[in-house]
């Protein structure tokens, strides 16, 4: 999923310190999961703007509404019902896709509420990680599983680099060096012989480099 | 003869090598740089220039090796996969071997967060041992990392690569090596050694795979000025391993810098001893001037002349 955070809240009430009135709008998707933007911290972050408004004797009026999905134009189209003429700012906790979906429907100011990190995962309740690098090409099945693009710092497809000591990276005694893990696997799997290969050169057009990315499936598309 | 190198020459004919290192400045004048050669070019067969070494700005290590070039020496110029994609790397090559330099050392580059600039982005479109193929297909393919023919004046370098005998995993350390030999690196310089068991257990992979005879493989050494350089290394720089005996030797001398310079001048003896070793690399880290020193009472001097 999208991992996100909040930012934080001077920044939130900075962004939107003209406005009277604020939607916030929540999403039910990957931001829910992480517990960032989901229903509760939508509410949590309205009431919070508003005591914080009230101190300072300028008081601001809030409508909260989670949608299941903030990246969906059949959810975001929901929003039209609560968008009255006084709404001065749309405050969105979805991921920088839902903040752009909201931005392309509607007529009004968006702003972020979040900052949007990585695609990761749970390791712990509280704790999520960065998995997957969107490169657009996927190479997991060379490396056993664990992807050196997004996992070592720096993105060596011929790795462990000099740096790797202890099992570790050089970047910070608490990051696992990817490609130690990435030995290790292949090891126990005893699939080494895929590492004596020189890795070529990758395609990045396929990741961010080639600009916007479209994926297009003809057979589900309705016209 | 691959190529006009003089390093290739000298290590062809069967010199045991010496090379040494310039970090370029932090400014935009040459004069170090200069003063350094001139200082040295007797005493080493060729200089290494760092390429913005551990991330901190400095004056490019092309140009720095340009000024070696003016001022009589052998530049090898190191360039990391860092800061430029494979456009820049590629039009890097072809100026500095414009210019006439010979022998490039390739690497990936100590990560940005360790520099004066963290916030910037890295680049690392290609890693080290891609860096290495791109310049021997651009010298023995004559033709670009795209597949594009190179239609005449291919750059024609001797290509180096590191190894890092103290990473981890030490039994993948080897592996790797034969992976940049046979990506086209033809020589080898190795991380500073301090743990010379270890070396000795790296060499013995190294020849049980005649990897010796496919490159030059120079030995990284490096003189320490004091008891508490010594420790820096061991808890702090990356890649490295420095006995607890060698900074003991050091702490318990009256004179600390000698015995440093005692210490190195040990291990080159020692690794001249060792087969498969084709010359030793003096990282003098803001400490160039000993290097002669080094050299004299290594017995490594005078140097081949061509």
């Amino acid at each position: 999923m999208i991992i996100a955070e909040s930012k934080p809240l001077a920044e939130i009430a900075a962004l939107i310190k003209n406005a009277r009135k604020i939607l916030l709008v929540g999403c039910g998707g990957c931001v829910s999961v992480c517990l960032a933007g989901g229903e509760k911290e939508t509410g949590i972050l309205a009431s919070e703007l508003r005591m914080l408004r009230q101190v300072e004797g300028n008081p601001l009026e809030t409508i909260e509404v989670t949608l299941t999905r903030q990246c969906d134009p059949e959810y975001v189209e929901m929003l039209a019902n609560h968008l009255t003429e006084d709404i001065d700012c749309i405050v969105s906790l979805a991921c920088g896709v839902g903040v752009q979906f909201l931005a392309e429907r509607y007529q009004k100011w968006v702003v972020p509420a979040l900052n949007t990190k990585f695609a990761g995962g749970t390791v712990e309740h509280g704790v999520w990680e960065e998995r997957c690098g969107l490169c657009g090409e996927c190479i997991l099945y060379k490396t056993g599983g664990i992807c050196p693009i997004i996992r070592c710092s720096k993105s060596i497809l011929n790795g462990p680099c000099g740096g790797s000591q202890n099992g570790k990276c050089e970047i910070n005694p608490d990051t696992p060096c990817a490609w130690q893990l990435i030995y290790d696997r292949l090891q126990a799997l005893d699939k080494l012989d895929l590492l004596l290969e020189l890795e070529p050169l990758k395609d990045w057009s396929q990741s961010r480099d080639g600009g916007p990315r479209k994926v297009v499936r003809e057979d589900v598309k309705l016209d | 003869m691959k190529t006009a190198s003089k390093l290739e020459k000298i290590l062809s004919q069967g010199h045991f090598v010496v090379s040494g290192e310039v970090g370029p400045p932090k400014h935009a004048n040459a004069e170090e740089i200069i003063e350094h050669t001139v200082m040295l070019k007797d005493y080493v067969d060729a200089l290494n220039l760092t390429d913005n070494q551990t991330a901190i700005v400095r004056l490019s290590s092309i140009a720095a090796g340009v000024h070696v070039l003016q001022a009589g020496g052998e530049p090898i110029i190191q360039m990391t996969t860092r800061d430029r994609n494979r456009i820049a790397l590629q039009s890097d090559l072809l100026g500095a071997y414009s210019l006439g330099i010979k022998n490039v050392l390739c690497l990936s580059g100590d990560h940005q967060s360790f520099g004066n600039h963290p916030a910037a982005k890295n680049v690392y479109d290609v890693d080290s041992l891609q860096l290495i193929k791109i310049v021997k297909d651009l010298r023995d393919e004559k033709r670009f990392s795209c597949g594009e023919e190179l239609k005449s004046n291919e750059p024609r370098f001797f290509i180096g690569a590191a190894a890092n005998p103290f990473a981890d995993p030490f039994e993948f350390r080897v592996i790797r090596l034969e992976k940049k030999i046979n990506a086209g690196a033809d020589f080898i310089q190795t991380q500073a050694i301090f743990d010379m068991d270890r070396f000795e257990r790296f060499m013995a992979m190294v020849r049980e795979r005649d990897l010796h005879k496919k490159a030059h493989i120079i030995a990284g050494v490096m003189p320490i000025k004091s008891a508490r350089a010594a420790r820096y290394m061991q808890k702090s720089v990356a890649g490295m391993i420095v006995p607890e005996a060698i900074i003991n030797r050091i702490e318990q001398a009256s004179d600390p810098k000698a015995e440093g310079v005692a210490i190195c001048v040990e291990q080159i003896k020692h690794l001249k001893t060792i087969e498969g070793v084709a010359g030793v690399h003096i990282m003098a880290v803001m400490w160039e001037d000993i290097i002669p020193t080094i050299v004299r009472e290594a017995g490594l001097y005078p140097r081949p002349q061509l």
